[in-house]
C-alpha cells in the first residue's frame, strides 16, 4: 500500500526546515518586537506610524518565507501571493490618495 | 490502491483560501487607516488606553507558537513523534493563554464602561468611539480565527497520536500550521496598529 503511494504522489516534499534555521528566524523576530516596542517610546512624530509598519512588515516577511515555507515553494504559490499583496497594495493606497484629497 | 494525493495541490488550496482572510483583514486595516488619517488625536489618546506591555506579552506569545508549529512540521518528516506531539501541545496551549489575556483585557475595559455604543463611547468624541469599535471588531475577529486556527491544530495533534498524520502525509498539520501563521502575521500588524499608535 505505501509502495503504490509513494509511486503515484505527485510530488516528494523536498524541503524539512532544519530546527535550527527555524531558531534563527524566531530569535529574529523577538528581536524586531523588542526593537518595535522600543522605539514607540521614542516621540518621532508622524514617523512613528511609518517604522512601526515597516518592522511589522520585515516580521512578517520572515514568518511568510521561513515558517510558511513560501520561500521553497513553487511559482504557482510565490506569484499568486505576491498578486495578494499588489491587490493589497491597491486597495490601501487607493484610499489613502481619495481620503487625503477631500 | 492508494487514492492519488495531489499535495501541491492541497497546499495551493490552502493558500488561496488565506489570499481571502488576508484581504478580509486587510480591508479592516484600510478602514483603520482612513479613520486614523481623520482623528489622529483620538486615535493616539486613545491607543494610550491599551496596554503595550500586555500587547507585547500576547505578540510573543503569539510569535513562540508559530515557531512550535513550524517546529512540529519538521519534527513529523523526521518521525519524531513525541517531539512534535509536545510542540504542538505547546501552540495550543499558547492560543488558549494569548485568549485568556485577551478576556481580561476587554473585560477590563469593558468594566470601565468602554465596549461598543457605550455611554461613554457615546458621549465621548467620535474619534475615540470609531478606535474603539475598530479595536473590539478586528481583536474579535482574530480571537475568533485564534479558536479556529486551536481547532485545527488540535485536530492534527489527534490524527498525529492516531498515526493517521505521519511523515508521509502530512498535509492536515501543514495546512493547520498555514493558518495559524496567517492568525500570527495579522497580530503582528495588529499591535503596532493599536498599541504603538502613541
Amino acid at each position: 500500500m505505501d509502495q503504490e503511494e509513494s509511486a503515484v504522489q505527485t510530488e516528494e516534499h523536498p524541503h524539512v526546515a532544519g530546527y535550527g534555521e527555524l531558531f534563527r528566524i524566531i530569535l529574529a523576530l523577538l528581536t524586531l518586537t523588542g526593537i518595535t516596542v522600543a522605539v514607540s517610546y521614542v516621540h518621532l512624530g508622524f514617523f512613528n506610524v511609518p517604522i512601526a509598519l515597516f518592522v511589522a512588515s520585515v516580521k512578517s516577511s520572515l514568518v511568510l518565507l521561513f515558517f510558511m515555507h513560501l520561500k521553497y515553494e513553487g511559482r504557482a504559490i510565490k506569484v499568486s501571493f505576491l498578486c495578494t499583496i499588489a491587490f493589497l497594495f491597491i486597495m490601501i493606497s487607493f484610499i489613502f490618495w481619495d481620503v487625503a484629497f477631500r | 490502491m492508494g487514492a492519488q494525493i495531489d499535495k501541491i495541490g492541497i497546499r495551493t488550496g490552502m493558500w488561496l483560501f488565506l489570499y481571502s482572510e488576508i484581504i478580509l483583514f486587510g480591508g479592516m486595516f484600510v478602514l483603520y487607516a482612513a479613520y486614523f488619517h481623520e482623528y489622529p488625536k483620538n486615535f493616539a489618546e486613545s491607543g494610550k488606553e491599551l496596554n503595550r506591555i500586555i500587547g507585547s506579552v500576547n505578540t510573543v506569545i503569539l510569535l513562540l507558537s508559530s515557531f512550535t508549529v513550524a517546529a512540529s512540521i519538521t519534527a513529523i518528516q523526521r518521525r519524531a513523534k513525541k517531539l512534535a506531539i509536545s510542540l504542538l501541545t505547546f501552540s495550543i496551549l499558547c492560543g488558549a493563554t494569548f485568549l485568556t489575556i485577551k478576556y481580561f483585557e476587554w473585560g477590563e475595559h469593558i468594566r470601565q464602561g468602554v465596549y461598543p455604543n457605550s455611554q461613554v463611547l457615546q458621549n465621548g468624541p467620535p474619534g475615540n468611539n470609531i478606535f474603539f469599535g475598530l479595536y473590539y471588531v478586528i481583536t474579535g475577529l482574530h480571537g475568533l480565527h485564534v479558536i479556529i486556527g486551536m481547532t485545527l491544530l488540535s485536530i492534527s495533534l489527534v490524527f498525529v497520536l492516531t498515526g493517521r498524520v505521519n511523515e508521509n502525509h502530512f498535509s492536515m498539520l501543514e495546512n493547520a500550521g498555514l493558518y495559524w501563521h496567517l492568525v500570527d502575521m495579522i497580530w503582528i500588524f495588529v499591535f503596532p496598529l493599536f498599541y504603538l499608535v502613541l
